[in-house]
């Protein structure tokens, strides 16, 4: 695996305890993503589901994180609140520094717009609009003028290798390159982290390895990632890898260990 | 989201959905079409009765003075009737008295006035003729103008003498297949010569103009209009627009003087001028102008209903779409925008046909039933903007509907 090329200092969990136990300070300017003790519940009329039940993440500036887990145990939960798409139930959480759990509808839409690229299992690319403009619509919504909205989502298709399908629609392009659109448009606004909710779940194994490839160039160049994963191979990628079970974080470690556990 | 990316989005959006976007604006094409044919009609009404009024019948730059007003906005009440009735006779003194008091340049005649029966040689009876008894300066302040012969002139004004000019139903009447001028049209048993035939004038609100003779105020005609009595109006003509207050200044303070009247005491006769014949048909207008917004108010209310039915139906399509938009950053405004923009657009595009299609109708319908039409400028832009308000009110609703899906649940859709 050409993971192991270039060593990323990651965070140790003692460092991870202290800011994470420190309730209300604001976290150093290293800590882009740090939550303490968020809950998420949802009211299934009457019935209260305990999707997360405490969750304390800290994830340092360049850190490329694979979280796994069962299904139900909330990862996709953790991650749109991560991703701000969602709003905890109760507990902190601090992004880049800002306190992101107090913000209302239109400022987390900021945040969303600013600070976080979102890449999703089933790419959710607009059909009717090209590859260009799909990577051009953070953008739009960044206010970014037309000239230059074309000449940054150039670039980002440019990243993942797709400048030259910018004119397809998604429905001309295979899984992989839809989900490299995806990714490209997740980059184009140059977001503190990225976020992928199994990005590879949809696509065949010599796809995923792929799309591996592009994650790991980023992680490589600089880019905070947090991907979610049921595959173990495919979390291997990562550098560091966080297991939930039950809404909670029951392991968090480096990858050489997770990989040497699995050997085992 | 700036507007014309919105607008940019709406256009697209439409032009995916051609055959669901045209019935989408079938409903305000419909009303629009409507109003503007409508605003058309009654704006080459309006042209046709403003200069018929004042050219034909009155004159440009005229006030008539009369014992009582002419043309009436609405209905009279007996007491109305009563008091008018009892007001001084505008006499031939106050006439000429008008005429000293002008300033010069300013124009001037008598037109006294009535319906009279008439006998030639040629035919077996006739119509009754509206007789004018007048001095010779009024076919200048009226452009009347001959086809044959000539207008009387001042001597035979002075001499009185029986000469007529008529109208072409007159000649139609009581010269059929002859020449009239050099021979004799009988009114109350006199005989004038006719020396003029005017020119065709029409009709003015279904009254024939062309059924007319007119003679000198001092030949024998005064006699049978009853100029004695009372005259029926003396014409006033101001030099340019700007002098028509001071020409009806003068003629008012003249004859509040010759009728001693007190500065509390109201006027007891009127000083007509076309705008206020006008105000006749502005109420007319009025009506029609209000049965032409009602109509087509139910078609933009229908059209309204359908865009935001299909608004809804567009949100609740397009759930998915506007969940990436705001997983991607889009606020719940910028959600509004696009949704709002697009109802708008399709309605103002809904607006624009029905322009384009109301011209036509108006045009048709103004040569099939020989109407006069015209373009309304102001209808334009009320017809825009009634699209934009029927757009933006239809799409208010399910814009807001969309702008506050939750971005996970609409993520989650189909
Ligand atoms: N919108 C929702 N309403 C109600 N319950 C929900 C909702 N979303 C998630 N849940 C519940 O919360 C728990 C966690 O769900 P979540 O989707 O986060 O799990 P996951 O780890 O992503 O699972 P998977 O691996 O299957 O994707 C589950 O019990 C799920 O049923
Ligand atoms: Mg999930």
């Amino acid at each position: 695996m050409s993971a192991d090329v270039r060593e990323i200092p990651l965070s140790t969990t003692g460092e991870r305890q202290a800011v994470v136990g420190n309730v209300g300070a604001v976290p150093g300017q290293d800590w882009v993503i740090v939550t303490r003790g968020i809950t998420r519940d949802y009211d299934m009329g009457g019935e209260v589901v305990r999707a997360l039940r405490g969750v304390d993440l800290a994830v340092r500036r360049n850190e490329y994180v694979a979280i796994m887990g069962p299904s139900g145990s909330g990862k996709s939960t953790l991650m749109n609140l991560v991703g701000c798409l969602d709003t905890p139930t109760s507990g902190e959480y601090w992004l880049n520094g800002s306190l992101v759990s107090d913000m209302k509808d239109d400022a987390l839409a900021r945040v969303r717009n600013r600070e976080i690229g979102f890449v999703f299992q089933t790419f959710n690319l607009l059909p009717r609009a090209t590859a260009l403009h799909n990577v051009e619509l953070p953008l739009v919504y960044a206010g970014v003028g037309s000239a230059e909205r074309k000449k940054r989502a150039v670039e980002a298709l440019e990243r993942v290798q797709l400048a030259d399908r910018m004119d397809h629609r998604p429905n001309e392009l295979s899984g992989g390159q839809r989900q490299r659109v995806a990714i490209a448009r997740a980059l184009v606004n140059r977001p503190a982290i990225l976020l992928a909710d199994e990005p590879t779940g949809n696509l065949d194994s010599g796809t995923s390895e792929e799309i591996m490839r592009v994650f790991e160039e980023l992680a490589d160049a600089g880019q905070t990632v947090i991907m979610v994963t049921h595959e173990s191979d495919i979390a291997a990628h990562a550098r560091r890898i966080v297991v939930l079970r039950d809404g909670r974080i029951s392991s968090d470690e480096r990858r050489e260990k997770f990989v040497q556990k699995l050997e085992t | 989201m700036p507007l014309v990316e919105a607008i940019r989005l709406a256009l697209a959006q439409i032009r995916v959905q051609k055959l669901k976007s045209f019935f989408t604006l079938l409903g305000v094409t419909i009303g629009v079409m409507f109003l503007i044919a409508v605003v058309s009609i009654v704006q080459g009404m309006s042209n046709y009765v403003t200069t018929a009024v004042a050219g034909k019948f009155l004159g440009v730059n005229t006030a008539t003075l009369r014992k009582f007003p002419n043309f009436q906005t609405g209905n009279v009440t007996d007491a109305q009737w009563h008091l008018w009735m009892r007001r001084p006779p505008i006499t031939i003194a106050d006439a000429y008295a008008v005429r000293d008091a002008l300033p010069a340049g300013a124009g001037w005649a008598i037109d006294d006035e009535k319906w009279v029966n008439a006998e030639s040689k040629y035919t077996n009876g006739g119509p009754q003729l509206l007789a004018h008894a007048t001095t010779p300066q009024l076919f200048k302040i009226k452009s009347l103008v001959v086809t044959q012969g000539r207008v009387f002139n001042e001597e035979e004004e002075q001499l009185g003498l029986p000469v007529a000019v008529i109208g072409v139903e007159t000649q139609q009447y009581y010269f059929p297949g002859v020449d009239p001028i050099g021979r004799e049209i009988k009114v109350g048993g006199l005989p004038f010569r006719v020396i003029g035939i005017l020119e065709k004038q029409g009709t003015l609100f279904g009254q024939p103009l062309d059924r007319v003779i007119y003679a000198p105020f001092n030949s024998p005609m005064q006699r049978f209009t009853g100029a004695r009595i009372n005259l029926a109006g003396v014409i006033v003509q101001a030099p340019s627009p700007a002098a028509m207050t001071d020409v009806q200044e003068t003629v008012t303070e003249l004859m509040r003087q010759r009728h001693k009247l007190h500065p509390a005491q109201d006027n007891d006769f009127v000083v007509e001028t076309s705008a206020s014949a006008l105000s006749a048909w502005d109420k007319i207008r009025g009506y029609l102008v209000g049965a032409g917004i009602f109509l087509p108010a139910i078609g933009l209310v229908v059209g309204g209903i359908v865009i935001m039915n299909i608004m809804l139906v567009a949100v609740a399509e397009r759930t998915r779409e506007i969940g990436i938009r705001k997983s991607l950053g889009a606020r719940r405004r910028d959600v509004m925008a696009q949704f709002l923009a697009e109802a708008t657009t399709l309605s103002i595009l809904g607006a624009a046909f029905g322009i384009g299609l109301g011209f036509g109708l108006s045009k048709l319908l103004s040569s099939a039933f020989n109407l006069p039409s015209g373009v309304a400028p102001w209808s334009i832009v009320v017809a825009l903007g009634l699209g934009g308000g029927v757009g933006i009110a239809a799409g208010i609703y399910p814009a807001s509907r969309a702008s506050r899906l939750d971005p996970i649940v609409a993520l989650r859709a189909e």
